[in-house]
């Protein structure tokens, strides 16, 4: 059964969902990448879209528009997320996100961000930008448009937007720690394995 | 035809190719990700795939580029020395990126460094890059066109061993890479490993490994060994479909090598990411074309 999440999310839903699940989502999402983060955290300027039990999406889009103040999902994806870890917690802190979505894992301070506020962070697959931009019904509006078209706030609503495999969950589980740390030990093995066979200077 | 009309026609050729490619991925490819699709027994990684097939045909379907990066356009061509438009070869190169820019349309990938401005059209100083081969007596024309992508770059890296360390230290190097920056680069990957002297003559051949048709084996018996023992390896690291986990990890490792200097080993990787979007097209002397990466492909 798919399991599908609807904005604003609660704590409550939260609750049963682990690392390494898939959901999707329904409702709003909201583009939100470095400037952005840089923005709020940094500078202090306050984001002029309300994300509280909402998601945001670390991703930098190609839209079109269609009309005067009317706009196009053409292809979007995710992009590391790891480039906003050192802004996360406290965004996560100071907006009351709850679902934040990128590509690969994020750090320990996100992870406790997700614990402390009840949040999560889950990846889209990556280079399936045509997918995910039909998954877009409407961009419903667009703020920070002085940051050009990849850092702009497009303020979008979602039809079962996913998959989403579930990294960091409010329990503190990390996927992409918990894989590292198995790839790295299967790497020594392989590694021992080949070295015997590769011996070509003798 | 007259000459400026040949040039015309070869240029919107190559510019139509790129949009091509840049939705549909080639045969090859597309063969070796349904086969690794086939091999997954856990949900998540089944589910990763059949999301990567639907947005492919959705691609095809909406007429849009299949991943929002399009990339760096890179041409390596092999050119006869009697091929007829020699003499205009790069300008037909890079204004074919210029149309297939507005055509695709592709990401404003260009950048100008120390300056730091996007061109907003794909061509810049020194870009998209060009590799010549020449080949001597012939009149054709084989080029290989990629869309390097920023997250399957990323995981590049080239360094000159000592001899004394051997090819286990060549295992080591690429090992390390597929566990740090592979896993963000959009596995499976295909794998470029180059094998020389130095850092560039290394670096090259690891990017031209990437050109080659996946499953392709180096034709000397150690070196192809070697690739195999390195896809059997890495595959059992088991970083499945975009490093969330699975039963393999690349759809091949491609060794390129060239003699070295005896104090030392050159070496490089370089990385491709399941949308990996290379095409093949020969033009011969009459400047018809054939392709031969996309069987089914009508530009
Ligand atoms: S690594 Fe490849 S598939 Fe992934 S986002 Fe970059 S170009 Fe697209």
């Amino acid at each position: 059964m798919k399991k599908v999440l609807t904005t604003p999310v609660s704590d409550e839903d939260l609750k049963d969902i682990h690392a390494g699940d898939v959901i999707y989502l329904n409702g709003h999402i909201v583009t939100c990448r470095d400037v952005a983060h840089r923005r709020l955290i940094e500078y202090g300027r306050e984001l002029p879209v309300d994300v509280k039990g909402g998601a945001i999406f670390h991703a930098g889009p190609i839209v079109r528009k269609v009309a005067d103040d009317k706009y196009e999902m053409v292809s979007v994806g995710p992009t590391t997320s790891m480039r906003m870890e050192k802004f996360e917690k406290d965004f996560i802190e100071q907006t009351g996100v709850k679902v934040i979505v990128g590509k690969g894992g994020m750090g320990q301070d996100t992870v406790d961000g997700c614990v402390e506020h009840k949040a999560i962070h889950c990846v889209f697959p990556a280079g399936n930008a045509v997918l995910a931009a039909t998954e877009v019904e409407e961009i419903e509006r667009a703020e920070w448009m002085d940051l050009g078209m990849p850092e702009t706030l497009w303020l979008c609503r979602i039809k079962e937007f996913g998959p989403l495999v579930v990294s960091i969950d409010t329990h503190g589980e990390n996927l992409f720690e918990k894989n590292k740390v198995l790839f790295n030990k299967r790497k020594d093995e392989q590694y021992e394995e080949i070295i015997k066979k590769v011996k070509f200077i003798k | 035809m007259d000459k400026n009309d040949q040039i015309q026609n070869m240029t919107e050729t190559v510019a139509k190719f790129i949009k091509y490619f840049g939705k549909i991925l080639p045969d090859d490819v597309q063969a070796k990700l349904k086969e690794l699709s086939d091999a997954e027994t856990s949900p998540m990684a089944k589910l990763t795939y059949e999301t990567m097939f639907k947005n492919q045909e959705l691609a095809k379907e909406l007429d849009r580029p299949c991943c929002q990066d399009t990339g760096v356009i890179q041409f390596f061509a092999r050119v006869g020395t009697k091929f007829p438009l020699i003499d205009e070869l790069s300008k037909i190169f890079e204004e074919g990126v210029l149309l297939a820019t507005e055509m695709a349309p592709l990401r404003h990938n260009s950048v100008q460094t120390f300056d730091e401005y996007n061109t907003g059209t794909n061509v810049g100083y020194r870009t998209p890059s060009i590799d010549f081969e020449i080949v001597p007596n012939s009149d054709e024309l084989d080029v290989d066109i990629y869309m390097a992508g920023g997250g399957c770059t990323l995981p590049g890296k080239a360094m000159v061993l000592m001899p004394g360390a051997g090819y286990e230290a060549v295992t080591k190097f690429v090992l390390d890479q597929m566990t740090s920056y592979g896993l963000n680069a959009c596995p499976p990957l295909l794998v470029g490993v180059g094998v020389a002297t130095s850092v560039e003559t290394a670096a090259m051949l690891s990017k031209k490994a990437l050109m080659r048709k996946i499953g392709s084996r180096n034709p000397n018996e150690k070196a192809a060994m070697m690739e195999l023992e390195l896809e059997r390896g890495i595959n059992a690291i088991g970083l499945g479909p975009q490093g969330f986990s699975g039963e393999n990890s690349v759809m091949g490792v491609h060794i390129e090598n060239a003699a070295r200097h005896p104090s030392t080993i050159g070496v490089a990787v370089n990385t491709g990411c399941w949308s990996h979007r290379r095409g093949n097209i020969v033009f011969h002397s009459d400047l018809s074309y054939t392709i031969t990466s996309h069987k089914e492909a009508e530009l």
